[in-house]
Formats: C-alpha cells, sequence, structure tokens
C-alpha cells in the first residue's frame, strides 16, 4: 500500500481543461471517493492515476515517487473498469489470473491463487465459463476478482456498481466496504452517486468543472458543505437552498424571504464580509431538519403543499414556493402525514446553514 | 388464414422459387458439366457418366503447375495483407496522430485506381525498373499495395468498435503495450482479421490481369491465365475441359470458406456491455 498526491495538476483536451489545477493528498490506507456529476473530471483524474493518461501540466506522485511519465505496468496499480474489461476469449480463471501470467507466475500456481480469490467473491464455482456466460453481478466481480488477485500499491475504482441494479449494488457496496476494513487498502473509487461515497469513502473529494471544491470526510460534507454544489450534491435528497435577502438591524442579521420566517442571527466578523460582497444569501437547511410545525411558530417556511410520498419508514413533504423553488421534508414516520393546502414546515436555528451571494459556506453563523 | 392472404402468399413463395431457380441453374451446369463427356451448354444430367474430363486436366502439367503459383500467389498475399493491415489498423486506431482519418480516406481512394487497370502502365514500369519482372513477389506485391487500403479501412472501423479497456485493464495489470496487443487485442480482434484474410484471399486467387501482365513465363502463371489453355487456337473454349479445371479452381476457396466459418465462425466479439 502506498500514498498518492496530485500536485497541481491540470489535463487538457485541446482547449477544453477537464482537470484545472488538482492538487491533493491521499494517505497510505486511505479509501478516497472523488464525487461530482458527469463530465466533471472524475475519470480523467483516475486515469492520470493509472498513467492511462498523461497530465498536460503537474506531478503525480504514488508512494512518494513521481510516477507522472512512468508506463501503467510500471506502477504496480489495480484498477476495476466501468465497462468491466473482461477478455471475452478467455474464461474466467485465465480472466482472474492474467496479472499473475504478466508478472511470470505458472499455471498451476496462478491459478490456484485466482481460484482463492474467485472463492472468496463467491464465483468459484463459474471459474471456466466466459464473460458472456454470466450475469452482470458476477462480471463485475470477475473483474473485482481480478483487481484483488495480485498485491498492489493502489487500487482504483471508475463507477464499478454503476451496471448494476439497485439491490446487488447495496451488496457489493456493503462488501466493498467490509473489503476496505479487512484489507486496509489505498483506494480511489470514481462515483455520481453520493449515497456510495458517503458508505465508502475515509474522504470524498467533491469535484465540480475539473476542480475539487471540498475535500473532507463523509461527516464534514454532510455538516459543513463549503459551497451550494457541494451541499445540493451530498444528501438524499439534497439540501434545500432558499435565497434570502438579508439587512444588518440593530447588530442582528434579518433574513427575508416569501413565507420565512427565521429569528435574527447574530452578527459575526464572517457575516459581516460576506454581507460587504453582496445581500442575497442563499439559506440552507437539510431535508431531515425540518418537520411539520404550527403556524405561527418562530423558525418556519411556509407554502402550499406540493407532493407528499410515504415511502414505509420515512416521508417526503415537498412544498413549492413558486418559480420551481421547492423545499422538501424528510419527516421519520411510518404512517402516512395528514396535511392541509398549506404546510408550515419548521426548524431549530442551530441546523440553519448560510453562503454568501457567490455560494460559498459563511462559517460559525451560530457564534 | 384468410382467402387473400393464403393466396398473396402462394404468389411470393412462387416468384421466389422463380428466382432463386434462375439463380440455381448456372451452379447446377457448373456441377454437371465437369462430368459429361459430351459439350453441351445446356443443363443436363451427365449420360454417360465420367471422370475423363479430370484424367485430362490432370494430366495437363501447365494447368495443374498453375493451381500451385495461384496457392502461393495467394497465401503470400493474404499473409502480407493480413499482417500489414493488422498493424496499421490497429495503430490508426489507438494512436492519436493528428490527421489519422485522412490518411486512411486517401489511402482508400488511391488504391481503387492502384489495382484497377488504368496503373497497369506504372506499375508495369515499377516492377520493371525493380527487377521483379515474371516473379510470384511481383505479384504479390501489387496486390497486397491494392487490396491494403480497404482492408485497413475495414479493420480498423472493427477495431474502433472494440473498447479500448481491454488493453488498458491489461497495461494496468502489468503487461507490455506488445503482451496487451498480443494477449488482449489480437484475439478480440481475430474476427476482423478473418474477414480480410477470406476477402483478399478470394481477390488474389480470382484476378486475371495483374499476374497477366507482370509475369511471362508459363511456369509462374496462375489459374486465373491457365484456364486459357482449354480454349482452342480458334479461340472457342474446350466446354468439357473447361468446366472440369472451373471446379478444380473453384475448390480452394470453397474449401477456406467451409473452414473458415467452421474454426472461426463470421461473427463478431464486440464488448461484454455497451
Ligand atoms: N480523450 C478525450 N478527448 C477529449 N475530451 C475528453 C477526453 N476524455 C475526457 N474528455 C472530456 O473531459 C471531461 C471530463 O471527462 P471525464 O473525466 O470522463 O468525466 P467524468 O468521469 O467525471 O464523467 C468531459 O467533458 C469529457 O468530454
Ligand atoms: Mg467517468
Amino acid at each position: 500500500m502506498a500514498s498518492v498526491a496530485f500536485s497541481k495538476v491540470t489535463k487538457s483536451f485541446g482547449e477544453f481543461k477537464a482537470v484545472s489545477d488538482v492538487s491533493f493528498d491521499i494517505g497510505d490506507g486511505e479509501f478516497v471517493c472523488l464525487l461530482g456529476p458527469s463530465g466533471c473530471g472524475k475519470t480523467t483524474s483516475l486515469r492520470m492515476i493509472a498513467g492511462l493518461e498523461t497530465p498536460t501540466s503537474g506531478q503525480v506522485m504514488i508512494g512518494g515517487e513521481d510516477v507522472t511519465h512512468f508506463h501503467p505496468k510500471d506502477r504496480n496499480i489495480a484498477m476495476v473498469f466501468q465497462d468491466y474489461a473482461l477478455y471475452p476469449h478467455m474464461n474466467l480463471a485465465d480472466n482472474i489470473a492474467y496479472p499473475l501470467k504478466v508478472r511470470g507466475e505458472a499455471v498451476s500456481k496462478r491459478h490456484a491463487r485466482a481460484k482463492e480469490v474467485a472463492d472468496v467473491l463467491k464465483i468459484g464455482h463459474l471459474l471456466d465459463r466466459l464473460p458472456s456466460q454470466i450475469s452482470g453481478g458476477q462480471q463485475q466481480r470477475t473483474s473485482l476478482a481480478r483487481a484483488l488477485v495480485y498485491p498492489a500499491q493502489v487500487y482504483l475504482f471508475d463507477e464499478p456498481l454503476s451496471n448494476l441494479d439497485a439491490k446487488l449494488r447495496l451488496e457489493a457496496r456493503g462488501f466493498l466496504n467490509h473489503l476496505q476494513r479487512d484489507m486496509g487498502m489505498t483506494a480511489v473509487y470514481v462515483t455520481h452517486d453520493q449515497a456510495e461515497a458517503m458508505a465508502l469513502a475515509t474522504r470524498i473529494a467533491v469535484m465540480d468543472q475539473g476542480r475539487i471544491v471540498q475535500y473532507a470526510s463523509p461527516i464534514e460534507i454532510y455538516r459543513r458543505p463549503a459551497t451550494t454544489f457541494v451541499a445540493n450534491f451530498v444528501g438524499n435528497p439534497p439540501m434545500n437552498l432558499v435565497e434570502v435577502e438579508a439587512t444588518k438591524d440593530d447588530g442582528k442579521l434579518q433574513l427575508k424571504a416569501d413565507g420565512l420566517t427565521i429569528a435574527a442571527l447574530p452578527m459575526t466578523d464572517a457575516i459581516g464580509t460576506a454581507l460587504a460582497a453582496g445581500s442575497k444569501l442563499t439559506l440552507g437547511i437539510r431535508p431531515e431538519h425540518l418537520d411539520v410545525a404550527g403556524a405561527g411558530a418562530p423558525n418556519t417556511i411556509t407554502a402550499p403543499l406540493f407532493a407528499n410520498e410515504n415511502m414505509g419508514p420515512e416521508s417526503l413533504v415537498t412544498i413549492d414556493r413558486g418559480e420551481g423553488a421547492r423545499v422538501t421534508a424528510r419527516i421519520f414516520t411510518d404512517d402516512h402525514i395528514a396535511l392541509g393546502e398549506t404546510v408550515t414546515l419548521g426548524f431549530a436555528a442551530d441546523h440553519v446553514h448560510l453562503f454568501d451571494s457567490a455560494g460559498k459556506r459563511i462559517p460559525e453563523i451560530n457564534g | 388464414m384468410k382467402f387473400p392472404a393464403l393466396f398473396g402468399r402462394i404468389a411470393f413463395s412462387t416468384l421466389a422459387a422463380l428466382i432463386g431457380a434462375a439463380f440455381a441453374l448456372p451452379l447446377l451446369w457448373f456441377l454437371f458439366a465437369p462430368f459429361n463427356a459430351r459439350a453441351e451448354l445446356g443443363l443436363a444430367i451427365p449420360d454417360p457418366f465420367t471422370l475423363s474430363n479430370f484424367n485430362t486436366v490432370f494430366g495437363n502439367g501447365f494447368a495443374m503447375q498453375a493451381l500451385w503459383n495461384s496457392l502461393i500467389q495467394a497465401v503470400g498475399g493474404v499473409i502480407l495483407v493480413g499482417a500489414a493491415a493488422t498493424l496499421a489498423a490497429y495503430a490508426l486506431s489507438r494512436s492519436s496522430i493528428p490527421g489519422k482519418g485522412a490518411v486512411t480516406y486517401i489511402l482508400l481512394l488511391f488504391s481503387s485506381v492502384v489495382s484497377g487497370s488504368a496503373a497497369m502502365v506504372p506499375i508495369f514500369l515499377i516492377i520493371s525498373a525493380a527487377g521483379l519482372m515474371d516473379t510470384h513477389l511481383a505479384v504479390i506485391l501489387t496486390f497486397a499495395g491494392g487490396l491494403l487500403p480497404t482492408a485497413m479501412f475495414i479493420l480498423r472501423d472493427f477495431i474502433d468498435s472494440i473498447p479500448k479497456s481491454y488493453e488498458e485493464s491489461a497495461m494496468v495489470a502489468g503487461a507490455s503495450p506488445v503482451q496487451a496487443f498480443f494477449d488482449v487485442a489480437l484475439p478480440v480482434i481475430r474476427p476482423g482479421i478473418v474477414v480480410i484474410v477470406v476477402w483478399s484471399f478470394v481477390n488474389i486467387w480470382g484476378s486475371f490481369l495483374i499476374p497477366f501482365i507482370l509475369l511471362r513465363s508459363s511456369a509462374n502463371m496462375p489459374a486465373a491465365v491457365a484456364i486459357y489453355s482449354f480454349y482452342s487456337e480458334a479461340g472457342t473454349p474446350v466446354v468439357t475441359l473447361l468446366a472440369a479445371y472451373s471446379l478444380i479452381y473453384s475448390l480452394p476457396v470453397v474449401a477456406l470458406y467451409l473452414f473458415v466459418s467452421w474454426r472461426f465462425g463470421f461473427r463478431f466479439f464486440g464488448g461484454i456491455k455497451a
């Protein structure tokens, strides 16, 4: 196992910068998720760690060594591809044992090792099948087995679960989490699924348009998203964002928006700086921090009911503030909630997030 | 089934059968005539049935040598076209050379000229300047030049449709580019190569003009040219012998098709997941 680092890495395709000026460190034994929407540069970043893509500028380090211009075969890494990339003409045993073949292991030895790994992944009985003769879930586990069959410094995953159906995906996610605990491997895992990143990562790097917007632990990203982009990307459903007009009044911060009542917040230096740049702030509240409240309660938001979905252990109540600005509450009850035409949702003041006019988090708003 | 629908089906089947028969007749003649002692241009069951035509043909040393020459030229050409087209198409598909698309299109455009009769004079001059007149190599090289661009074009298209991640996963697992090519890419490309091999074999095997112009001595002539030895001085074909020789001449191509579809099948692997 080894550490990985990017130092001011940029990758351009022609004029277009797929990854721009990205730096980060991944510690030995860390499981880091690159999380972001499609096209934000996750795969390109991963491929630069693998050596399948060469940075336009900057350095890639593995285990403290500058590997920027190393061929993939000289990096001692393992990678699981999104399309699995199983060799269609080889049976599973040969597929899984291929990395050992190129390392010059004898046939009997490498097949024994392939069987060992395949058994752990519950595909040991399929070793003489061709990839086209097994199910998608089994193909996924075969590609995982091929990555695990030899000891690598770093394990790379490019959306390995995205081709599985929901149930298999949960199962495979649990297995990967177990594997990480078991092996303590250094892993870089690309996904656009925030739940996968939250479940697996020791740290998440949230990417947007070729840049890292926040690099922190899952809990930190959940509790203190650095920007409205992160806030809106992480969480299921994502954080509610309400545009508010802010004014300084009597040494306190007053926030105004249609249907919103909120007690004045104490002024801080950070709020002062944000206000100087613009008075249009964004208020953020996570759906799970909202609940149905009586009209006239102190911290509330009121609007016509849009949807009321009961999903077993929880209900999603959505209100519509007009022009597509909706606010969703996630209420933990296994009963259907009876609601009128207009609904008031309440929240606690210490669960409020505030972002400045540029979308950056204003820290420590609750003192 | 309703009556009009039934009637329609009968009419359609009859028409299809008639069209089929029109195509089948020459083939039947081709199968029957070699075993007929009398020369007939009409279709007739051989009566009496005889192998004497084959006896005469097998006794013709020039014609037999010509079949062997055809084999040398076709196999030589196929190996050259197959190997060169595979490597070139792979490079064109996988590398990021600027303008690589244009290269293939321009070559393709010129290839129709090279193997066409318009280029016969320059080809003759080049081969003769290279001192290769009247050699198998001259025929092999000329065919390779003419067939390569199309072969490259077909193969490149085929390789483009194969995900790069096959070789990439091999290289990440520790393979050198050469290992990745032979272990992973080549077996996956093989169905495409088989198509090229059959196509170029058939092309060379059936060609008349190029060997006729580039070869002098009867010892080097391929079968396509040797067929003319079964014409009388006056230029009329000796139908019996011609039919027998033609049947022998067409067998290697049939055998190649059968072998290839038995051993490889004309099918493409493609990716596992789209
Ligand atoms: N080989 C390439 N040539 C040109 N553009 C590319 C290439 N690879 C990726 N891109 C572009 O770079 C951007 C980032 O791609 P990628 O890293 O695959 O995104 P992600 O994995 O986050 O969805 C995309 O806009 C994509 O179109
Ligand atoms: Mg991607």
